[in-house]
């Protein structure tokens, strides 16, 4: 039975071959994020709830389980309205063009040693590159509406993610220069050695402004005034409905969950365990519970829980800023920091400074 | 000195911290949401619900169409109309509270010599159609036939401040 199914696949031509696989990989690596972008806008309502001393949404299923479910039913059975003498093509193209970049971005992601759907060099310039393509799908949103509410959105959308994308970018820099490579494997086993040898100890500076403008580049809370619901009305996406509103909102989510990966795996060291050195490693070859302590995917995943918990919580506590004040935090405050701190990890590298070179 | 301190400050996110530090205890905190259909809060007798005439005990209404909670009805949600019976006794013919324009101020309840008018506890009820926010006298009467214990229950509660 085996070797008849090894024998059919094996007289399928190699290009085929390499697709299939590809398309495997791809489905099985969307198919969990789209679940917990599902499952995340529930996780929010309940931390939020919580913070606010209320239980949440309970009332679909046990514990409001199916609550994702009910909420993305309804949003497909909507209409989508194009607006009069909008730019039909552009406007349906938005909402692809934002979630795409998030999804996309996932292909170099490491969930575990030579665990990828693309093990490249670049990885870290593909991610960089992908974040950044984002930006169009708000900017073309924001365009295609024929809407001046919408256009205004757009713009302050964008010039807030063009400017902490730079901060950004400064911030992987640190990592880049820590790690000596661009490959987000490369990367995560650079920081091998227990949680003091992670990134986020000697690149504190450059952890904190990387993961708050993680906060800032998602449009999330408190650096939410592109859509500002108690203020102004949606930003850049007031004349979507339906699931094309719906592909946007899951976009920001989906982007939230890129982020707090990303931070996961280029800060505190992806699926490395914290056990690490803290408990003997003999600990590590007991059958079932050395694979539960040691390295695996499940580390990463506790991580980026951990972050995404942070988003939400940021969101329960936070007021949000002000524009202007935005605008000072990403050039004023976190370029200079960066830039300041790349000097120092230079200087670390070159002397060999403590436990990290 | 001043400004350093508070560009440490501001740097360190000390602030933040604390700010985070509060939402998060409050995460762990006793939930004092009530699931309503489910679990109701406790509320006084002198709540100002669903309209209602009431009898004596002889099973004769006490409304004796005096006509003062239509003239004290800030809101002109009551009208009357009355004519005397056959035995000589002023009844009303018409009774209609249109809870549409209702402002649930108890004053028509106040107003009352015989405290035939009043308000119950009962605040779950709905209309489907235009009509069903109009109660007349026969609806009036029996909601107070319904509820008449819990009616002079509460009366009899609040005896002592009236």
């Amino acid at each position: 039975m085996l070797e008849a199914a090894l024998a059919v696949w094996d007289s399928i031509p190699v290009m085929i071959q390499t697709v299939t696989v590809l398309v495997i990989e791809v489905v099985a690596l969307v198919i969990p994020i789209m679940l917990s972008v599902a499952y995340l806008t529930l996780a929010e309502r309940k931390v939020i709830g919580y913070a606010q001393v209320r239980i949440g949404p309970n009332r679909v299923g046990p514990y409001g389980l199916g609550q994702p479910i009910a909420d993305g039913l309804k949003l497909v059975m909507k209409e989508i309205i194009l607006p009069t003498k909008a730019n039909k093509f552009l406007f349906v193209l938005a909402p692809i063009l934002s979630l795409g970049p998030a999804l996309a971005a996932w292909a170099v992601v490491p969930l575990y040693d030579g665990i990828a759907v693309a093990n490249i060099d670049a990885g870290l310039l593909y991610i960089l590159a992908m974040t950044s393509v984002g930006v169009y799908g708000v900017i073309i949103a924001g365009w295609a509406s024929n809407s001046k509410y919408a256009f205004l959105g757009a713009l302050r959308s964008a010039a807030q993610i063009v400017s902490y994308e730079i901060a950004m970018g400064f911030a992987l820099v640190g990592v880049l220069l820590a790690a000596g490579s661009l490959n987000l494997q490369t990367i995560v086993n650079a920081q091998n050695g227990g949680v003091l040898h992670w990134y986020f100890l000697p690149l504190l500076p450059l952890f904190m402004v990387y993961f708050i403008s993680g906060v800032a580049e998602t449009n999330r809370a408190p650096f939410d005034v592109a859509e500002g619901e108690s203020e102004i009305v949606a930003g850049f996406h007031v004349e979507y409905s339906g699931i094309a509103f719906g592909v946007f909102f899951l976009a920001e989510y989906a982007n939230m969950i890129l982020i707090s990966v990303l931070t996961a795996v280029l800060f505190c060291g992806g699926w490395l365990s914290p056990l690490q050195g803290v408990v003997p490693d003999t600990v590590f070859d007991i059958p079932v519970l050395g694979h539960l302590l040691g390295h695996g995917p499940h580390w990463l995943l506790a991580k980026t829980s951990f972050f995404l918990f942070l988003f939400l919580w940021f969101r329960a506590t936070f007021p949000r800023y002000r524009y202007d004040q935005i605008m000072r935090l990403g050039w004023k405050v976190f370029i200079p920091i960066t830039i300041v701190w790349l000097l120092v990890v230079g200087l670390m590298v070159v002397t060999g400074f403590g436990p990290w070179w | 000195m001043n400004t350093v301190t508070n560009y440490f400050k501001s740097l360190l996110l000390i602030e933040l911290f604390k700010g985070l530090a509060l939402t998060g205890k409050y995460i762990f905190a006793k939930k004092i949401t009530v699931q309503y259909p489910d679990e109701k809060t406790p509320y006084s007798p002198r709540f100002r619900g669903l309209h209602a005439l009431r009898r004596y005990p002889n099973g004769e209404e006490r409304c004796i169409a005096c006509k003062l909670c239509e003239a004290v009805c800030p809101a002109l949600a009551i009208t009357i109309e009355a004519e005397p019976r056959t035995d000589g006794s002023r009844r009303t013919t018409r009774y209609d509270i249109d809870l549409a324009k209702c402002i649930f101020c108890g004053f028509c309840e106040e107003s009352c010599p015989v405290d035939s008018i009043v308000e119950t506890r009962v605040y779950e009820y709905h209309a489907e159609q235009r009509g069903d926010l109009l109660m007349t006298k026969e609806k009036l009467l029996a909601v107070g036939d319904k509820f008449e214990q819990q009616i002079a229950a509460d009366r009899a509660m609040d005896a002592r401040f009236r």
